[in-house]
C-alpha cells in the first residue's frame, strides 16, 4: 500500500483548513500526525475517508496509484482505507454484529469474494472480540448505542481488525481512554501491523505513541506540516508543547 | 355539526334501506336498534370536516363525495393462490374475509386450543345472538365518531373471537380482510368482536389488503375486551393499494391488571385513518400502543390515539414512528385523558418522524387532559431527516449509499419491531417491514439531504 498526498488544499464551509499538505506513506509504515486543536488533523483524516463536506480545492491524493479523490466513501473503504472515527456514530436499531457482517460482506462483494454467512462469520468474529477484550453481549446491542467512550473506541478497532484495511487512519482513537483501554486498543492495532499495511495515527498527545511505535512523526499546525521527524519529535512536543511551533506558523 | 346539503346522504340512505331489508339478523330487535341508532347518528352529523378538531389535519372530502355501494349478495371467489403472500407461518387460525364477507372455503381454525372460539360475526348473529347482544357495540360509541356510526349502521360480518378464562393461545389468530374491487366504488364495514376472558392470553393479527385496483372504503371497527389479568397482543397491518380509503377503529376495554399491546402498521392505502382508543378501566392495567406508518407518493396516513385512564395505577405507553417521502402527509394525534380518580397514572407518548423529502409533511399533536392530581404524563415528538453522520459512517465501512439508507430506514422501523413480543406474528411483521422498506423508493434516490433534527420535548 502506498499513499501519496501532494499539495493538498481543503476548504470547509468557506474556510481553508488544509493549506498544502505533502505526505508519502510507504507500505508497512506507521506515521503519526500530531498537532494542537484546530490544526486540521481530523480534516485530513476525513478527506482520506472521502467525506464530501470537505472540498479539495487543490492537490492530489494517490492511493496505490489510484486517484483517491475520485472515490466515494464506500469505494475508498473497499479499496482498503479505514477511518477509526474520533466520535463513532450511535445507530439504534442496527445490531453491532449485523452491521459488522454487512460491512465485511459489502467489501468482499466488491473484491469479488463470496459473502460470509452468519455461521462462518461467528468464529472469525469471536477471535477478534477476544483480541480486544470485548464482551460478546455487546455485539447484540445496537451499534455504539449506550457504549462508553472506551467501548466505542474499542469497537472502532474491532471493525478495523475485521475489515483488515490496507491503510488505517486513527483519528484521536486515544482521546478519553484510560490506560487499560489504551493498552487494549494499542494491542489491537499492533496485532494488525504487517509489512503491507500502513497506519496514519492522528493524535493530540504523545501517550499513544508509547504503545504504537511510529516510524515518522509530523506536526500539523494551521493546515501545514511544520516539522517531520522520528519518534523523538513526539517526545520533544510532549516536553515543550505546541506553542513554539505555533509561533513559527503564525510568522508565515 | 349537522349534515348539510354539501354532503349527500342519498346514497347512504338508499344503501341503508336495502341493507336493513336483507341483512343477517334483521329480525333481531336489539340488532335493528343498534343499526338504526348508528345510521341516525351518521345522518345527524355526516362525515367530519377539517373544522372538527379531531379531523383538523385530515380531509375526508374524497370519501364524502364518492358514491359508494355495498358489496352485492354474490360471493366473490378468490383462488387460494391469490392469498399466499398473506400467510402467517404457524398461525392458530386464519379467517379470510372477501369484501367484508366471511369466506369459509379460504379459512381455517384447526389449531386453536379448547376454550377458544374463532368464527364470523355473521354466524354469531345467526346462531348465538343472546350472548352477542350483551357485548356487541357496547364500547365503540357511535357518538364519538361518524365512521363508527356508519360501521355500526352496516354491521353484519367480521370476526368473532372468544378466549375463555385462563386459556392461553400461543400461536396468532390471523384475520385477513381482502378487498377485491374492479370498477364500482365499494364500501365495506368489517366489525370485529374480540373477547378475552380473565387470565387468558392471545395474539390477534388484523390485516387489510386489496386486490384489483378499484376504489374501496374499508371502514372497520374492532371492539377488544380484555378481562382481568388478560394478556393480549393486537396487530393491525394495513397494506391496501393506493386507491383505497382505510379507516379503522380499535376500541380496547381493559380490566384489572390486564395487559394489552396494540401494534399498528400503516403501509398502504391512499387516505388512511387509524383510531386506537383504549380505556384502562381496572386498577393496575398496562397498555402499549406501538405503531409505524410509512408513506410515499400522495399517501395520507393519520394516526389518532385516544388513551383513557379511568382507574388508578395504570400505565400507558405510546410509541409511534413515521417515515414519509415524496408528498406523503402523516398525522399523529395523541390524546391522553386522565380521569379524576385515576391517581398514579403513568402515561408516556413519543412520536418520532423521519421526513425524506421537502414535500413530505407531518402534523404531530399531543393533547393531555388531566383531571387527577398525582400523575406522571410525558410526551415528546421529533422530526428529522436521515442522519448524514450515520450515513457517512456506514458508507465509510464499505456499504453503498443505497444500502446504507435502507439500513437506516430499517433501523428506524426496528424500534417498533423490538416492542413486539417474540413469536410468529413478530416474525411475520419484521419480514413484511423489511420487504416494504427495501422496495421503498427513497433508498436509492437522493443524496445531499439537509441534516439536522428539530426537537420538541415537553413534560406535562
Amino acid at each position: 500500500m502506498s499513499l501519496e498526498i501532494k499539495n493538498l488544499l481543503v476548504n470547509v464551509d468557506g474556510h481553508e483548513i488544509l493549506k498544502g499538505i505533502d505526505l508519502v506513506i510507504n507500505p508497512g509504515e506507521v506515521h503519526s500526525i500530531m498537532g494542537p486543536n484546530g490544526s486540521g488533523k481530523s480534516t485530513l483524516a476525513q478527506v482520506l475517508a472521502r467525506r464530501d463536506a470537505y472540498h479539495v480545492t487543490e492537490g492530489s491524493v494517490a492511493f496505490n496509484g489510484k486517484d483517491l479523490l475520485e472515490m466515494k466513501p464506500e469505494e475508498a473503504a473497499c479499496e482498503g482505507v479505514f477511518l477509526a472515527f474520533q466520535y463513532p456514530v450511535e445507530i439504534p436499531g442496527i445490531s453491532n454484529a449485523y452491521f459488522l457482517r454487512s460491512a465485511l460482506n459489502a467489501q468482499r462483494k466488491f473484491r469479488g469474494e463470496e459473502e460470509m454467512d452468519a455461521m462462518d462469520f461467528l468464529p472469525f468474529f469471536r477471535e477478534k472480540l477476544k483480541l480486544l477484550e470485548m464482551d460478546e453481549k455487546l455485539m447484540n446491542r445496537s451499534l455504539n448505542e449506550g457504549f462508553s467512550g472506551g467501548e466505542k473506541k474499542r469497537n472502532e478497532v474491532l471493525q478495523m481488525s475485521i475489515l483488515e484495511p490496507k491503510l488505517a487512519v486513527l483519528d484521536e482513537t486515544d482521546s478519553g481512554l484510560d490506560i487499560d483501554a489504551l493498552r487494549i486498543v494499542a494491542n489491537g492495532v499492533n496485532a494488525l501491523r504487517s509489512p503491507e499495511r500502513s497506519f496514519l495515527v492522528v493524535t493530540h498527545y504523545q501517550r499513544l505513541l508509547n504503545y504504537i511505535k511510529p516510524d515518522f512523526v509530523h506536526v500539523l499546525v494551521d493546515g501545514r506540516i511544520m516539522r517531520s521527524g522520528g519518534p523523538e519529535l513526539a517526545l520533544e512536543l510532549e516536553d515543550k508543547g505546541y506553542g513554539w511551533i505555533e509561533q513559527e506558523a503564525a510568522a508565515l | 355539526m349537522v349534515a348539510t346539503s354539501t354532503q349527500d346522504l342519498g346514497i347512504h340512505l338508499e344503501n341503508f334501506t336495502d341493507f336493513q331489508r336483507q341483512a343477517a339478523g334483521r329480525n333481531l330487535p336489539w340488532l335493528r336498534k343498534i343499526r338504526e341508532d348508528g345510521f341516525a347518528r351518521f345522518a345527524e352529523v355526516g362525515f367530519p370536516t377539517t373544522r372538527d378538531e379531531d379531523w383538523r389535519f385530515t380531509s375526508v372530502a374524497p370519501i364524502a363525495r364518492t358514491q359508494f355501494r355495498l358489496p352485492g349478495k354474490a360471493l366473490v371467489h378468490l383462488p387460494p393462490a391469490e392469498l399466499k403472500s398473506w400467510q402467517i407461518e404457524g398461525s392458530a387460525a386464519r379467517l379470510v374475509f372477501v369484501n367484508g364477507r366471511y369466506a369459509p372455503e379460504l379459512s381455517r381454525a384447526d389449531a386453536v386450543p379448547k376454550g377458544v372460539a374463532v368464527t364470523s360475526l355473521r354466524e354469531q348473529i345467526e346462531g348465538h345472538s343472546d350472548q352477542l347482544s350483551k357485548q356487541l357495540a357496547r364500547y365503540a360509541q357511535v357518538e364519538r365518531d361518524a365512521f363508527v356510526a356508519l360501521n355500526t349502521a352496516f354491521l353484519e360480518d367480521g370476526a368473532y373471537v372468544h378466549v375463555k378464562r385462563g386459556v392461553v393461545v400461543e400461536a396468532p389468530i390471523h384475520l385477513l380482510f381482502v378487498n377485491s374491487v374492479d370498477h364500482l366504488a365499494l364500501m365495506v364495514h368489517p366489525r370485529n368482536l374480540l373477547v378475552f376472558d380473565d387470565q387468558s392470553q392471545a395474539t390477534v393479527v388484523e390485516e387489510y389488503a386489496s386486490l384489483g385496483a378499484g376504489v374501496v372504503l374499508s371502514n372497520s371497527v374492532t371492539e377488544l375486551l380484555a378481562g382481568d389479568d388478560a394478556h393480549v397482543s393486537h396487530y393491525l397491518i394495513e397494506r391496501e393499494h393506493k386507491e383505497a380509503f382505510n379507516v379503522s377503529t380499535l376500541r380496547i376495554q381493559q380490566g384489572r391488571t390486564a395487559n394489552v399491546a396494540s401494534h399498528s402498521f400503516l403501509l398502504g392505502g391512499g387516505l388512511v385513518r387509524n383510531n386506537v382508543h383504549p380505556v384502562l378501566g381496572g386498577e393496575g392495567g398496562e397498555c402499549l400502543i406501538n405503531g409505524l406508518f410509512v408513506g410515499s407518493g400522495k399517501q395520507h396516513l393519520d394516526n389518532y390515539m385516544h388513551v383513557e385512564h379511568a382507574s388508578p395505577h395504570c400505565s400507558s405507553r405510546q410509541f409511534y414512528n413515521g417515515i414519509l417521502d415524496d408528498t406523503a402527509h402523516g398525522v399523529f394525534h395523541g390524546r391522553i385523558v386522565v380521569h379524576k380518580d385515576a391517581q398514579k397514572t403513568d402515561a408516556k407518548q413519543t412520536n418520532r418522524n423521519l421526513l425524506l423529502s421537502d414535500g413530505a409533511q407531518i402534523d404531530t399533536k399531543p393533547q393531555l387532559e388531566i383531571y387527577a392530581d398525582d400523575v406522571k404524563c410525558t410526551h415528546g415528538a421529533t422530526i428529522g431527516q436521515i442522519d448524514e453522520n450515520a450515513l457517512f459512517y456506514l458508507r465509510s465501512r464499505g456499504m453503498s449509499e443505497a444500502e446504507a439508507r435502507q439500513l437506516l430506514l430499517l433501523a428506524f422501523a426496528s424500534e417498533c419491531a423490538e416492542r413486539m413480543r417474540p413469536g410468529a406474528a413478530r416474525i411475520y411483521v419484521e419480514e413484511l417491514l423489511r420487504e416494504h422498506l427495501l422496495r421503498f423508493r427513497e433508498a436509492s434516490r437522493r443524496s445531499g439531504l439537509e441534516t439536522g433534527e428539530r426537537n420538541v420535548e415537553e413534560v406535562g
